[in-house]
């Protein structure tokens, strides 16, 4: 009865939207006078052709795999949380504060401890929209976006005002001690003999966002909770019927939410910059609604989809470094990506659609 | 091109000419996808007639009409009005043709009132005075003619079903319609005001007018078309005047095989009271009183009918009943009190001490649509300890359970792997039923248990829930089907405007009677019947 096969669904919806967008993309270059295959190939091999590339693209997707995981856990109790942004913001005051006030020796604790601060601050910046939500009927939509610019504002105000070193004329905390310098890539692969730069920020964070994935799925697919965050994302009267409380579950989703898009300050703020400075989440978090809704809110998909952004990030990157493509183009394609994979979704899948159905019947 | 043919003789008037069929469809056929909604359907309407379609939920009727209003385009076939080929592309080239269409779910703006929805669409320029002006006129005049009086002043929102259908129709006849198409118009109508809709029908086929009527219930099929079509799975059975046929071969036709219209059940045999509600009151979001004071018990091993037209509380009360609405009053399970506010009041509570609830709406209640079967079949009852393993739901077991269920109550097809939405109505609803009945429950909650579902599978729900009753158990039976109440309860209860408007043993009252008091009329004699019930 499914208007298109499973694979058709989870894959050629996806390639074909990307292939639009590269079609686009490359129509806008040759506008421009540059060559469009000179330009793909320099994004390939700028993100993919070397362990430097790819040790950037890893840290992007990192990045992705948190916000997008976040937006995902609140879609399947039909609420968009569209507060990564903010939520990350804060993810990093935990972490900063975590790193900077506590003591904490070694990575392998560091790790857990700021992990713990930056999913508790995101989440904590998650649940004055999510109580609004569900005591007050407030749209988490306008709510969220609203704290994202109060996460900024204050913020700006924390590092200027407070966490700044004295004397320092730049709106950051200082260095985080050595002891929670966490792991690169690097660090983790050449005691098993595999080389890899020395200079890419990917660290052992993209570990824990893969693990994050899979509890992510755990969560949704084999627990209780992500049985009852499912059947009250589909219908909430019938959630009702089956005595689940929405107050508890719209609290409990945005929560986890927050606490996901939290926990990428991780890897940006400890894994990368090891200390926190102004604007540190640079877009992530409204990437991750794009990643969420290209990989269709599904755990696996947003790993995919991470990777692909992650990609269009440092392929974008390598881009705007060596060619004349201005920066502002590189920008124009990576929306291109996300209106056609994201946006657009419906203008690909409805003539596949009818495709499949004519196709079925010629059959 | 429609226009001239309209009052006019094609030129080619062979002698029966004159009787061409208003409508008639030559082998139309249909598809979505895989799903073939209508094969090779031809059928012939002639003008003056009131012709019934019947068919079950998901036999094509719906599919059919849509294709003649416009909505859909048929894969194949060929359409003539008044005996001229027509291609309807549009609801606007539908009226144009004098087809009048009214839906099950009105298409009326609330907040306007009755005179502007009748111009809606239909307005003669960009000012609305001359409209409204001439509408005004039509409207009295139509009201003289056919029994259709509605205030025109009214606004929408305010006016009972009855007057909202009546709307309906007056914007169809405004639009100079000559075919009238209705769609399972009485499932929202009390007794009475169905009474009154056959009557305005009859009236508008007097005048020459042409009518076609869609629904499931053979009764009406009886007692007011001249001709019935018999749909099953896409395919038109059989044509019959109706006089010449019967309620038993018309259900055998839709079905396809020999169906009991009658649900054998011995005497009931009531024992404890199970269920006692005292001065149960409810208020909704916006501040109406929905229920004013219940009063009701039930034994065990009784099945409690309340009868009444939608939207008079009903709902309420098994949504109160079921933990999903607060109240305030006093409700006895099993002589111990129930909570009916804040903590211990809500659904999974409710279940924990042996109440199960079939919901009115399995769509957007009793089901997550979306779910596998396997998902819905312990829906509610997904805390028990024995879904569980450790942190994780034990799947295999829920699995297990389905396959045993669907064993059990013949769903088909028994995939526990399938979407519930992806099952037919009475397969969703065997799903919802075995998953409460097999509960064992001291008493169920059951709401509209047999609607949008099939002949066959109506029988079987209906000896499934007798067969609860015979376990000792206590069943409280909402319907709005009242064949459904007679044929189930034990006793009667009828509820109007938030209120018990009387109980009634189903063996000494009679439709009349239900029926005025669903107006919210009673009067002494039927205090007395009452009584007389109560004793015995």
């Amino acid at each position: 009865m499914d208007k298109m096969p499973r694979w058709a669904e989870v894959f050629l919806v996806p390639l074909i939207s990307l292939l639009l967008a590269a079609v686009l993309s490359a129509l806008v270059i040759l506008a421009i006078g540059e060559n469009p295959w000179a330009a793909v190939k320099m994004m390939v091999s700028g993100a993919l052709g070397s362990t430097y590339g790819w040790g950037y693209t890893l840290y992007y997707t990192t990045n992705f795999i948190f916000t997008g995981l976040a937006v995902a856990v609140a879609y399947h109790a039909r609420l968009f949380n569209i507060g990564g942004e903010g939520q990350a913001m804060l993810g990093g005051l935990g972490v900063a504060l975590a790193c900077l006030y506590l003591p904490l020796p070694h990575w392998l604790i560091a790790l857990p401890v700021a992990a713990i601060g930056a999913a508790l601050f995101g989440a904590a910046w998650a649940l004055i929209p999510a109580y609004l939500q569900a005591k007050r009927g407030s749209h988490i939509v306008i709510t969220t976006i609203m704290f994202n610019f109060i996460a900024a504002g204050l913020l700006n105000y924390l590092l200027v005002n407070l966490m700044r070193p004295v004397g320092s004329m730049d709106p950051a905390t200082d260095k985080f001690p050595e002891g929670t310098h966490l792991p690169t890539l690097h660090d983790l692969l050449a005691p098993i003999g595999i080389e890899f730069s020395k200079a890419a920020p990917a660290n052992v964070t993209f570990i824990v966002g893969l693990l994050a994935c899979l509890v992510v799925w755990l969560l949704l697919w084999r627990t209780r909770l992500g049985y009852e965050i499912r059947a009250f994302g589909h219908s909430e009267p019938a959630a009702v019927y089956a005595g689940i409380n929405p107050v508890k579950i719209t609290m409990i989703a945005m929560l986890i939410s927050g606490g996901l898009a939290g926990m990428m300050a991780v890897n940006n703020v400890m894994g990368e910059a090891e200390r926190l400075v102004m604007n540190a989440v640079e877009g992530a978090g409204f990437i991750g609604i794009a990643v969420a809704l290209m990989g269709r809110n599904h755990p696996f998909g947003v790993l995919i989809a991470a990777l692909l952004f992650g990609f269009l990030y440092q392929g974008g990157a390598e881009l705007a470094l060596w060619t004349s493509i201005p920066r502002e183009l590189i920008v124009v394609i990576q929306a291109l990506v996300i209106l056609f994979t994201g946006a657009l979704d419906h203008m690909v899948r409805m003539p596949l659609e009818r495709l499949f159905l004519a196709f079925r019947k010629g059959a | 091109m429609v226009s001239n043919q309209h009052t006019g003789r094609p030129d080619m008037a062979a002698p029966d000419a004159a009787k061409a069929p208003a409508i008639e469809l030559r082998g139309i056929s249909k598809s979505f996808g895989p799903v073939q909604a209508n094969k090779d359907i031809s059928i012939r309407v002639m003008p003056g007639t009131i012709h019934g379609i019947i068919g079950e939920n998901g036999a094509g009727k719906s599919t059919l009409m849509s294709i003649l209003y416009g909505f859909y385009k048929a894969d194949a076939g060929e359409i003539f009005i008044n005996g001229t080929k027509t291609n309807i592309t549009d609801s606007q080239t539908a009226i144009a043709a004098g087809i009048g269409m009214v839906f099950q779910h009105f298409k009326l703006v609330p907040n306007f009132t009755v005179l502007e929805n009748v111009i809606l669409g239909a307005e003669d320029g960009a000012l609305l005075r001359p409209s409204l002006a001439k509408a005004r006129k039509e409207l009295t005049a139509l009201a003289k003619e056919y029994e259709l009086n509605v205030n025109p002043d009214s606004v929408v929102e305010d006016l009972s079903v009855g007057h909202q259908q009546r709307v309906e129709i007056l914007k169809a006849l405004y639009r100079r319609a000559e075919i009238l198409i209705l769609d399972e118009p009485t499932g929202v109508l009390t007794p009475a005001e169905a009474d009154h809709l056959f009557r305005i029908l009859e009236n508008l086929r007097r005048e020459g007018k042409t009518i076609i009527l869609i629904t499931h219930k053979l009764r009406e099929i009886m007692e007011t078309t001249d001709t019935v079509s018999v749909m099953r799975r896409g395919q038109m059975t059989a044509t019959v005047k109706t006089a010449e046929t019967s309620p038993e071969e018309l259900a055998e036709l839709m079905v396809g095989r020999k169906v009991l219209l009658r649900v054998d059940k011995t005497a009931a045999t009531p024992g404890a009271k199970v269920l006692e509600i005292e001065n149960l009151k409810v208020v909704d979001s916006a501040g109406v009183m929905r229920l004013k004071g219940i009063n009701l018990d039930i034994r065990a091993g009784e099945i409690l009918g309340i009868a009444g037209v939608a939207g008079n509380g009903q709902s309420e009360l098994l949504e109160v009943l079921g933990g999903m609405h607060s109240a305030t009053g006093t409700v006895r399970l099993n002589g111990k009190p129930l909570p009916l506010t804040g903590p211990g009041s809500d659904a999974s509570a409710r279940r924990d001490l042996g109440i199960a609830h079939v919901p009115e709406d399995r769509h957007r209640e009793g089901l997550i649509l979306d779910f596998h079967a396997w998902e819905n079949v312990a829906f509610g009852y997904h805390r028990d300890a024995k879904y569980q393993r450790g942190m994780f739901m034990d799947n295999a077991a829920l699995r297990a359970d389905t396959e045993a269920k669907m064993a059990k109550f013949d769903v088909r097809p028994p995939d526990p792997w399938l979407a519930a939405k992806s099952f037919s109505g009475g397969n969703q609803q065997k799903i919802v039923v075995a998953r409460e009945i097999e509960r064992n429950p001291d008493l169920l909650l059951i709401g509209q248990p047999t609607r949008g579902v099939d002949i066959g599978a109506i029988e079987f729900i209906h000896e499934q829930i007798i067969a609860l009753r015979d376990q000792g158990k206590a069943i409280l039976l909402v319907s709005v089907e009242l064949d459904e109440i007679f044929a189930l309860s034990d006793r009667i209860a009828v509820m109007f405007d938030g209120q018990i408007m009387g109980v009634r043993n189903p063996a000494t009252t009679n439709e009349k009677e239900l029926g005025l008091m669903m107006a919210g009329i009673t009067d002494t004699s039927a205090l007395a019947t009452q009584e007389a019930s109560q004793n015995g």
